[in-house]
């Protein structure tokens, strides 16, 4: 089973990249977007079938290492079957 | 005379390695060994030095990866023992996210890679590692990173300020304390901390590349001058 993740700068914590991604969107004619924040997706297939085993592990897993809790939040987004 | 042990930690991806080793070994004449992120035995060691560089390419964040290597168990040790751990750059990054020194790292806000002298001020010089500096001193060392934008919470500055473990802020040329003379964002012009017992501290700034002035200056001598005195003193 595949289980994704997604990390990003907590609130409040400056995200100089995602300034510069808005200003280039509003650059790009998107002119109503008001603010970008940039995070990233991690796919971890694990060997498990349970999905709320798979999602515990997920969380662990960010809590202990995929996520810095100083700067980042994370948030478990879904589980599925590998393709 | 008595020579102090300093052991340079070196983890895959290391670069400021030798540089380090250099200043210890040929410029202040005291014993230094390499310490593969392997090993676990530093015992015999006086102080340690975690160098700059790219630690597992910085993979996932810098540091984030290096902070499980094996010796990362008896540098925890090391620092209960009340031992002196420097972490310059990387070396920084890496004490702060294995929770030996409190915050966090950003990206710079400028999102480029800085690489240039900066001024610092020293605010604190009792601590191990700057002895030999008295408090408001500037000293020009330089930096060279992407991510030395240093983030803590509220609470948490409040505290580094009240507990003196801020040492070192980007400042200008005479000591002012200002935004512009900020490289990076880090708040409060945060370059440099310790941790509460005051025996590790991390820094963003290369005091290795300044330790000779045929090699531009000797501004940041004094950090491993200090060092080298505290151990001797003990």
């Amino acid at each position: 089973m595949k289980v994704r993740v997604i990390i990003k700068l907590k609130n409040g914590v400056l995200d100089p990249q995602g300034q510069a991604v808005m200003k280039a969107l509003n650059a790009l004619g998107f002119r109503d977007v008001k603010d970008v924040r940039v995070g990233k997706v991690i796919e971890i297939s694990i060997e498990d079938t349970d999905e709320k085993s798979l999602r515990e592990k997920a969380e662990e897993m960010c809590k202990k290492f995929l996520a810095n809790p100083v700067t980042e939040d994370f948030e478990v987004l879904e589980v599925k079957k590998e393709e | 005379m008595k020579k102090v042990s300093f052991g340079v930690v070196v983890f895959p991806g290391s670069n400021c390695d030798m540089d380090c080793y250099y200043v210890i070994k040929d410029v202040l004449k005291q014993k230094v060994r390499y310490v593969w992120h392997q090993e676990k035995n530093i015992h015999n060691l006086d102080c340690l030095i975690l160098p700059g560089g790219f630690s597992y390419g910085d993979y996932l964040r810098a540091g984030a990866i290096a902070r499980f290597s094996p010796v990362m168990d008896a540098i925890r040790d090391f620092v209960e023992r009340g031992k002196l751990v420097i972490g310059i750059c990387n070396g920084f990054q890496i004490l702060l996210e294995c929770g030996l020194l409190e915050g966090g790292m950003l990206r710079n806000r400028t999102l480029t890679f800085v690489c240039r002298d900066v001024y610092l001020r020293i605010e604190n010089a009792n601590t191990p590692f700057t002895s030999l500096y008295s408090k408001g001193d500037v000293v020009k060392i330089p930096i060279a990173h992407n991510e030395g934008n240093y983030y803590i919470s509220p609470e948490g500055l409040e505290k580094l300020k009240k507990e003196e473990r801020i040492i070192f802020r980007y400042c200008s040329p005479k000591g002012e304390i200002e935004d512009a003379f900020n490289p990076n964002g880090s708040l409060y012009n945060i370059a440099g901390i310790t941790n509460r017992e005051g025996n590790v501290l991390g820094m963003m700034p290369h005091p290795e590349r300044k330790s000779e002035d045929i090699l531009s200056g000797k501004d940041g001598r004094a950090i491993f001058e200090s060092m080298v005195r505290f151990i001797l003193k003990r």
